[in-house]
Order: structure tokens, then C-alpha cells, then sequence
């Protein structure tokens, strides 16, 4: 019993203790049961503080290891190990950071079967660290997998109009891509006889070397996984369930969705794709800055033609994780750092952009584009976190959007693996378009004169609770924007280590 | 010949403690009045208890029985064990049901008794007549059982059981001939050693082979022996229905592994070929079909269709001698996770079906969730273990087979495998959908035996498959030769 008071399982599974709890309260004690959730993901949160404090910053390697033997019989090699380092610390952080700021937006969104949606709510958090944490193969796939389950009901029950179908879209999408890993996956443990990704690390050069896995195969598995975690990104052409699930989603599964969800598709070429299949790696690196270029032009060109404003924010995903996936394959310093930070940049910004929008549509129940207008002078406070949260997301000097692209297209213009300075080229393109589409929204919805809605609805401004849900948000933007130093000293001992095992 | 000796009767100490009890509750039976059948009831899952107790008892034990006609290894324990707590899920799942849709009759529960005695001999086996012995004495009270509600469809069930259960059978006792005519004899080992000699005729083995694969594909309903399968599930009462898509699969699929293991690995590369292209075809027809099924039971059935190809999956490589023994423990491992899941899902179709085969309809399990929180958990629970969706057992069992296959060299296979579980998510996730997120307002029968069969269900696939170290220890040790 042990291994349940390591740091990392304390943070994974603390938030099952929340579920407990929740599952003795009467259901009709809404305010409770609230209470009870938030100040579950109040001390998750603190204890991926302490998680954080117990960090080393200088070193490269796994950290706070969990590993205890799990299932050790009839030829299977699979551990419970759970570990942290440079590339896995900060979405642990935003994931615990992130959830008690979505518990906080449901406080009067989310009125009916409050306990089921907390208990949901926690379910999937403990997925989620999970998937960052985990470093063998079985458990990630485990908790890959669960996180599925409570996303398909945070979508099914409480959902738009259209959530059966989005939930089952997504439940199926991303599935498809899992099942094809999990092949993968098999194939990986038969041959190497470990699912534990350090060992992996240390086996795989050799069975490469002496052809157990010849080239094509390994090209084979890493498409594997590439389809399995580009779903989730998700990378152009795969990205169709995207805009459904986050259209027909309550506005925090659109906050975890977006802030979390995704970045575990992005984690995962980080953690799996890259150090596992390295030969494979190098060889797609160009089509995958191929295919992440279209994606940032393609997403941000969808964005600027969205009547809804929920769907602009949700096409705009494609174009900032297609940023992140360049940035990834650029395989340099610069290139993954600023992947990795602009994973959690997104997380805020998008966040806190699905939590306005959330806000506003509580009140008027429409998010069309067209009937909004003048809301500044009614709503200012609303106002002023909508322009900065836009702002953060198109890339504005001094917020953190843009120290990520910059640092991404930095890296992609240097990059060795893509070989063609073009794709950061276009890339730039589509940093331009994010201003066209997002002041687009912002002009129409926020300036001018008063639309339909802003003329008939007696809108109020955010309440202290609201506002208290997106500063944070709204510090956090500053603070990267501003000094993004302590970020990217985080990242770049494990990006490094990362890098050197590339034969480049 | 000679007189069975204590070690003999030991082998089979189980079985015969089940049988001589089974009859003697025939005899008892006569003295419980009508109405109070809940006493046979008891009576029963007593007897089966007992034998459990012995069976746990044999656990390590290896000894073949009556000059090799019968066989007590890891393998036999262990589907003894999964037969027997099957047969305890079965009469809880019958207990308030037969009440209830009055057919509560004390034959039930011996034929149930004497169905299971045929599966756990079948499950020792080690002679192709014992291997039909046991098939028709699993076979023929099923039949029965399934024709027990003396409606019209219970009937329909019944014969069409019966007809090409007989059919079925036909096939085993042509193909034991021809093997007898190829080695000149039934016993397992011996065909082996005939077979594995140059002077055997192959020709007449491999069909011979072939037809006892007929008999029990037949058996464990996969394509395309599958045709009385959706009929039969729907027809026969819920509770038979339970029972048999769990004991008839398990009896179907311990039979299937021990007699090919054992005597036919020298014509395992002809049995291959047969063997993928009746898992891959099971697997895509029961899934597709599965798919557009309204009637609950329709769509269970289609269920059991497609998890015989799945655990066929694993079984294909079963000639290739490094692989064989995962091959079957893997089999094995993925029969506990689909009884365990399957008697709960049933169980949740039990609480919900209404006289005159009411409430059986997808549609009928709207707005549960609101209305039953707990049930709709678990029916979640073993949908998701049916897909094979983590944290359930029946995830952990497909990671074996499919590994199983793919070390067997059969990725393409693995590959059909996680497709079909793709496109059965779909239909799994309709009865979700249905129970979660459409209004509704369905009525439940509330038993003790049936909620307490589907909360241990459920509980088990959850938790099993967390800590399955022991079930994975138990199943390696079922390995045959």
C-alpha cells in the first residue's frame, strides 16, 4: 500500500476520493455537492503544487517515480509507474490548474444532475494526470482510453441540441485512432517484452539496429500511433469531430476539451512518437509539417467563415495545435520548447475564451455572431477579458500567444528535419489570419452598433464569481507574455535530452 | 478393463458429487410442493456450491483419470470453476424470474444441474467419446430448458435448438468416426501420436478434424453455424438464455481447445487457414448484424456471435507450440471476463423485461439513469467491458488475445479484431445513450438474487481488472499438454 502514498498517485487518484464522497450525498443538495467537487480539485491543485516544489528543474530524467510491478504473470511485463519530467510538468499543472476554474463556470451553468456531472467532472481529471504521468504503455492506454468515457456523457447528457450525435462522433473518432495504437502497442511489448517506456528506450536501439523491427515496421508503428494521437490534436484532415463535440459541449467540457483533452493528442508525439520511433520520426518530420501547415491555414480560413462564435473559437484549435505540431517536428530547441509552452498557452487562451463565451451565453442562449453588437458599452468588464483573451490567442506581443509562435516559427525556419523554410513561411500566414478572424469577432460582437440581442436582452456584466474564473486565466497570459524565462527553463533540460537521442 | 481405482473417481470427484446430486434433488423435488420450488432452488446452488468447494480444492492438481478417457489438469479446474460459478450466477438470475413470469418448475433447476454436469465433463474430456457424451448432455437439457415457458416463441426456441443442435451433433460423431478410421482410436494423446506418425491418412484426419469443428462451432454460435442463435437467445426464457450463452460457450470453447491442442497439432497448418477465416468472419458478421438490432436480447445475441471470434482470434496460432499455451489461457482468461459481463447485462435485461416479452425493445431503457442510477452504472460497466474499454475486465481480456494473436504472427487478424470492437462501441454505446441521455420512464423489477448477482458482475469486471494478477496466474495454468 505503499505506492498510494507516492506524490504522483496522491495527485492522479485524489480526486476519487472526491468521486466517493459525491456518491453518498442526496442528490437534490446541489450547493454541497459544488463544494464538494471544487474543493477536491481545490486540494488536487495544491497537491500538484507540492508536486511541483518537490521538481527539479536542472534535471532531465523522470522524476518522483512511482513504479511498482502490476501485472507480472504469464509472460506480461507491465508496471504501475508513474513519473514526471520536463515535458509532462506543466499540462499536469494546467490540467489541476484548469479543472477548478471549469467546476467554478458550471456553479449556475450546470443545474441539473449536478452530481452526476461532478462526479463525471472528477472521473476525468484522474484520466487526464494520468495520461501525462504514465510511463508504461498498458497504463497510459488505460488511462488514454478512460478519459473517453466521462468526456461521452460531459457531452451526451449535458450537451446542445445535437450532443448524442457529437458524443458518439467522438467517442467513435477517437477510438479508432486508440485501437490502431493499441496494435501498436502489443506489437512494441512482443517484441521488446516491456511496455515500461524507459526500458523501451534502452531496448529499441538495439532490436532496430539488429533488424528485429526492420525500418517499414517501425514506420508502420509510429503511423500507428500517429493516428492515434493526431485524432486527438487534431490534425488536419482528422479533425471533423472537433468543432461537433465542442459546439454541443457544456462550456467546461469545452474548457477541458480544448485546454487538456488535445494537448494529450500533442503529449503524445512528445512522449511516444518521438524518443520511441526515432528513424521514423526524422523521415516524416516534413509531411507532418506538411500537414500541420494546411491545418493552420486551413483552421484559421474555417474560423473567419463561422457564423458562431463557439465554432470560430473551435476551428481556431485546428490552426493553434497545427502551430504546435510544427513546432514539435521542427525536433530543434527552439521548435519544441515553443510546442510545449504553446500547448499550455492554448490551454489559457481558449479557455478562457470558451468560458466568455460560456458566460454571455448563459444570458442570451444564442451564440450566432451576427446578433450580438456594441456589447462593450453594456458589458465592459466582459469586454476587456474577451479583448485580452483574444489577444493572447492571436499572438499579440507581450502575451503569451505569441511567445509560443514566435518561438515555434523560430525553430521551423531553422529546422533541420522539415528541411524547407517555406512551411514556417506560410505558417506566418496563418498568425495573420488569427487577427483577421479574431478581431473579426471581436469588431462584430463587441463594437459597432447594437445588435438585435444586445438591444433586447437586459444583459448584466460578469459577477465577482465570473471574473474570478477567468483571472487567473487573464494572469497567467501576462505572466508568459511577459517573462516567459522560468517556463522555458522547465522545459529545456528534457526538451534537450529529448533531442540528443535524435540521430540528426 | 479394469475396476476404476480411488485416484479414478478422484479425477472426476466433482462431477460425480454434482450428478449423484442432481439425481437425488429429481427424487426430492417430487416432495416440495408447488409454490415453494424456491427450496430446489437452494437445493441446487448448495450442490453446486459443493462441487465448487471440491473443484477449489483441485486447483494444482494434474492426473489423468480412467486410462486417459477423462484428464484433471490446471485447464479442467479452471473451466470447472468458471462452470460452476456460472451455474450459481445462473439459477440467482433464475430465482425471482421463473416467479415471476410463472414458470417456476423444479425441473428447472435439475435440468440446469444436469446441463452443467455435461459442461464439466466436457471440460475433462480427453476422449472424443467422452467429448460427445458430454456434448449431448449439456445439449439436452438446454433444449429443454429453452422450451420451458411453453409460450409459443419458448417452443419455437426449444425445437429449433433441438433440430440443429442434433444436426450439430450429427457432424461430431461423422468426424469422431473418421478420425477413428484414420488412427484407430478416440483418445486424444493416441490420435496424436497416430497422427504425428507418416502412416496415418492426413486426408481423413483433417476432415474428420474439420467436422468436429462444425460440431463445436456450432456450439460457442460462430459464423456461419450461428443461424438459431439470435432465435433461440430471444425465444428461450431470459434466465436460460443467461446460462446458456455463458455455459454452452464456455463448454463449446474448452471442448474445441483441448481436442485440437491436444490431438490435432500435426494438422494445424490445414486447421489454420479454416480456423482465421472462421474467427475473422465471425467477428465482422456478429458485429455488423449486431448493429441493427432493436430487441435487447436480438442484440445480446449478435454480442455472443461476435466475442466467438474474438476468443477464435486467439486460438488460431494454437499449432505454433510457443504460442499455444497463451493461445489458450488467453482463450480462457477472455471466457471469465465474457461470463462475468454477460451475466450482469443480462441480469440488467431481466430487471427490465415484462411479461409478454415486454421491455426488451433498446427503447424500453430510456430515462433509466434518472430512474435507476445504480443499474445504469452497471449496465454501463459491462457495455463498456463488452467493447473492451478500460477500467474493465473485458479490456484486459482483449489485450490478451489480441496479444495472443499478434504473437502468433496473425496482426492482419488482431487488425479485423479492433476493428469490429470499433464498430460494436457503436451499438453498445446505443444502450448508453439510451439509459443517459434520453427521457423515459421504464419500471424495474427490484429481486435480491438478481441486484446481487449484478452488483458482484459489475463490481468484478471493475475491480478484477485492476488487480487481475491472480485470475492471469490462474489462467496460465491452464494450459493443456
Amino acid at each position: 500500500m505503499e505506492f498510494l502514498l507516492q506524490p504522483l498517485t496522491l495527485l492522479t487518484f485524489l480526486p476519487l476520493v472526491g468521486v466517493l464522497v459525491l456518491l453518498f450525498v442526496n442528490a437534490e443538495q446541489k450547493t454541497a455537492i459544488r463544494w464538494i467537487a471544487m474543493v477536491t480539485s481545490l486540494i488536487t491543485l495544491a497537491v500538484s503544487l507540492w508536486v511541483f516544489s518537490m521538481f527539479d528543474a536542472s534535471n532531465p530524467d523522470l522524476q518522483l517515480e512511482a513504479k511498482y510491478p502490476w501485472i507480472q504473470v504469464a509472460g506480461w511485463n507491465i508496471y504501475y509507474y508513474l513519473a514526471v519530467d520536463g515535458l509532462s510538468i506543466l499540462l499536469v499543472l494546467l490540467t489541476a490548474f484548469l479543472t477548478p476554474i471549469s467546476i467554478l463556470s458550471t456553479w449556475k451553468a450546470v443545474d441539473e444532475r449536478v452530481k452526476d456531472f461532478m462526479i463525471f467532472f472528477l472521473l476525468l481529471e484522474v484520466g487526464m494526470t494520468g495520461v501525462f504521468l504514465a510511463q508504461d504503455l498498458f497504463l497510459f492506454y488505460i488511462f488514454w482510453e478512460f478519459t473517453l468515457v466521462p468526456m461521452y456523457f460531459l457531452i451526451g447528457i449535458w450537451g446542445g441540441p445535437r450532443r448524442v450525435y457529437a458524443a458518439i462522433k467522438f467517442f467513435l473518432y477517437t477510438m479508432a485512432g486508440s485501437i490502431l495504437m493499441l496494435l501498436a502497442i502489443l506489437f512494441l511489448g512482443i517484441k521488446a517484452n516491456t511496455f515500461n517506456v524507459p526500458d523501451l528506450l534502452v531496448r529499441l536501439p538495439d532490436i532496430y539496429a539488429n533488424g528485429t523491427i526492420p525500418a517499414a515496421t517501425q514506420m508502420l508503428l509510429f503511423v500507428a500511433f500517429t493516428a492515434a494521437f493526431a485524432i486527438k490534436v487534431p490534425m488536419w484532415p482528422l479533425h471533423s469531430w472537433l468543432p461537433d463535440a465542442h459546439v454541443e459541449a457544456p462550456t467546461a467540457g469545452s474548457v477541458i476539451l480544448a485546454g487538456v483533452l488535445l494537448k494529450m493528442g500533442t503529449y503524445g508525439f512528445l512522449r511516444f512518437n518521438i524518443p520511441l520511433f526515432p528513424d521514423a520520426t526524422i523521415q516524416a518530420a516534413p509531411w507532418i509539417a506538411l500537414l500541420a501547415t494546411i491545418g493552420i491555414i486551413y483552421g484559421a480560413a474555417v474560423s473567419y467563415a463561422q457564423a458562431d462564435v463557439k465554432k470560430l473559437v473551435a476551428y481556431s484549435s485546428v490552426s493553434h495545435l497545427g502551430f504546435v505540431m510544427l513546432g514539435l517536428f521542427a525536433l530543434n530547441a527552439e521548435g519544441v520548447s515553443g510546442a510545449i509552452l504553446q500547448m499550455v498557452n492554448h490551454g489559457l487562451s481558449t479557455g478562457a475564451l470558451f468560458l466568455l463565451i460560456g458566460m454571455i451565453y448563459e444570458q442570451t442562449h444564442t451564440r450566432e455572431i451576427k446578433v450580438y453588437g456594441g456589447l462593450w458599452k453594456i458589458t465592459p468588464i466582459f469586454g476587456t477579458l474577451m479583448l485580452i483573451a483574444s489577444l493572447s490567442s492571436m499572438g499579440l506581443p507581450g502575451l503569451n500567444g505569441f511567445v509560443g509562435e514566435f518561438t515555434i516559427l523560430l525553430g521551423a525556419f531553422g529546422s533541420k528535419a522539415i528541411g524547407n523554410p517555406w512551411y514556417a513561411g506560410l505558417s506566418a500566414l496563418g498568425v495573420i489570419m488569427a487577427a483577421v478572424y479574431i478581431l473579426y469577432m471581436f469588431q462584430k460582437v463587441f463594437l459597432g452598433p447594437a445588435g438585435e440581442i444586445t438591444h433586447h436582452h437586459e444583459l448584466k456584466d460578469l459577477n465577482w464569481r465570473e471574473i474570478l474564473t477567468v483571472i487567473p486565466l487573464v494572469v497567467f497570459m501576462f505572466w508568459i507574455g511577459l517573462y516567459p524565462k522560468p517556463f522555458f527553463d522547465i522545459l529545456a533540460p528534457a526538451v534537450e535530452k529529448l533531442l540528443s537521442a535524435l540521430p540528426l | 478393463m479394469t475396476p476404476p481405482t480411488n485416484t479414478d473417481l478422484y479425477t472426476i470427484l466433482p462431477y460425480i458429487l454434482l450428478t449423484a446430486w442432481t439425481c437425488l434433488l429429481l427424487l426430492v423435488d417430487l416432495f416440495i410442493p408447488k409454490g415453494r420450488k424456491s427450496i430446489t432452488a437452494a437445493l441446487a446452488a448448495l450442490g453446486i456450491a459443493g462441487a465448487l468447494g471440491f473443484s477449489v480444492t483441485q486447483i494444482g492438481i494434474e492426473h489423468p483419470g480412467f486410462s486417459g478417457m477423462v484428464a484433471l489438469d490446471g485447464f479442467s479446474t479452471f473451466a470447472n470453476i468458471l462452470l460452476l460459478v456460472s451455474g450459481l450466477f445462473g439459477i440467482a438470475l433464475a430465482y425471482g424470474y421463473t416467479k415471476r413470469m410463472d414458470i417456476e418448475r423444479g425441473e428447472y433447476y435439475t435440468l440446469l444441474l444436469f446441463s452443467l454436469t455435461g459442461m464439466m465433463l466436457m471440460a475433462q474430456a480427453n476422449d472424443l467419446i467422452i467429448v460427445f457424451l458430454a456434448l449431448e448432455l449439456l445439449s439436452i437439457p438446454l433444449y429443454v430448458l429453452s422450451a420451458i415457458a411453453r409460450k409459443l416463441n419458448s417452443e419455437e426456441s426449444g425445437v429449433k435448438y433441438f433440430l440443429l443442435g442434433a444436426f450439430a451433433s450429427g457432424f461430431v460423431v461423422y468426424g469422431t468416426a473418421l478420425i477413428f478410421g484414420a488412427t484407430g482410436s478416440t483418445n486424444l494423446s493416441v490420435i496424436f501420436a497416430q497422427a504425428a506418425s507418416s502412416s496415418t491418412s492426413s486426408l481423413l484426419l483433417t476432415i474428420g478434424a474439420a467436422l468436429m469443428l462444425v460440431g463445436f462451432g456450432f456450439k460457442v454460435a460462430a459464423v456461419p453455424f450461428h443461424m438459431w442463435t439470435p432465435d433461440v437467445y430471444q425465444g428461450a426464457p431470459t434466465s436460460v438464455t443467461a446460462f446458456m450463452a455463458a455455459g454452452a460457450k464456455i463448454a463449446g470453447f474448452v471442448a474445441l481447445f483441448r481436442v485440437f491442442t491436444t490431438a490435432f497439432p500435426t494438422i494445424s497448418s490445414d486447421m489454420t487457414g479454416i480456423l482465421w477465416a472462421l474467427s475473422a468472419l465471425t467477428m465482422i458478421v456478429g458485429n455488423l448484424v449486431a448493429i441493427s438490432q432493436t430487441n435487447i436480447k436480438r442484440m445480446l445475441a449478435y454480442s455472443a456471435i461476435a466475442h466467438a471470434g474474438y476468443i477464435l482470434m486467439a486460438f488460431v496460432p494454437y499449432g505454433n507450440n510457443a504460442v499455444a499455451p497463451t493461445a489458450i489461457a488467453a482463450g480462457m482468461f477472455y471466457l471469465v471476463a465474457y461470463a462475468i459481463s454477460n451475466f450482469g447485462s443480462w441480469g440488467v435485461v431481466i430487471a427490465l423485461e415484462k411479461a409478454e416479452g415486454k421491455g426488451l425493445e433498446l427503447d424500453d431503457y430510456a430515462g433509466l439513469a434518472k430512474k435507476y442510477p445504480a443499474l445504469a452504472i452497471a449496465m454501463t460497466i459491462f457495455m463498456l467491458s463488452l467493447i473492451g474499454f478500460p477500467p474493465t475486465l473485458g479490456m484486459v481480456g482483449k489485450f490478451y488475445l489480441f496479444r495472443s494473436a499478434m504473437a502468433g504472427g496473425f496482426t492482419g487478424l488482431a487488425l479485423i479484431g479492433v476493428v469490429t470492437s470499433l464498430l460494436s462501441a457503436y451499438y453498445y454505446l446505443r444502450v448508453v445513450v439510451n439509459m443517459y441521455m434520453k427521457e423515459g420512464d421504464p419500471e424495474v423489477e427490484r429481486e435480491p438474487w438478481l441486484g446481487l448477482t449484478t452488483a458482484i458482475t459489475a463490481i468484478a469486471t471493475v475491480v478484477v481488472s485492476l488487480v487481475p494478477q491472480f485470475l492471469f496466474l490462474l489462467a496460465s495454468t491452464a494450459v493443456l499438454r
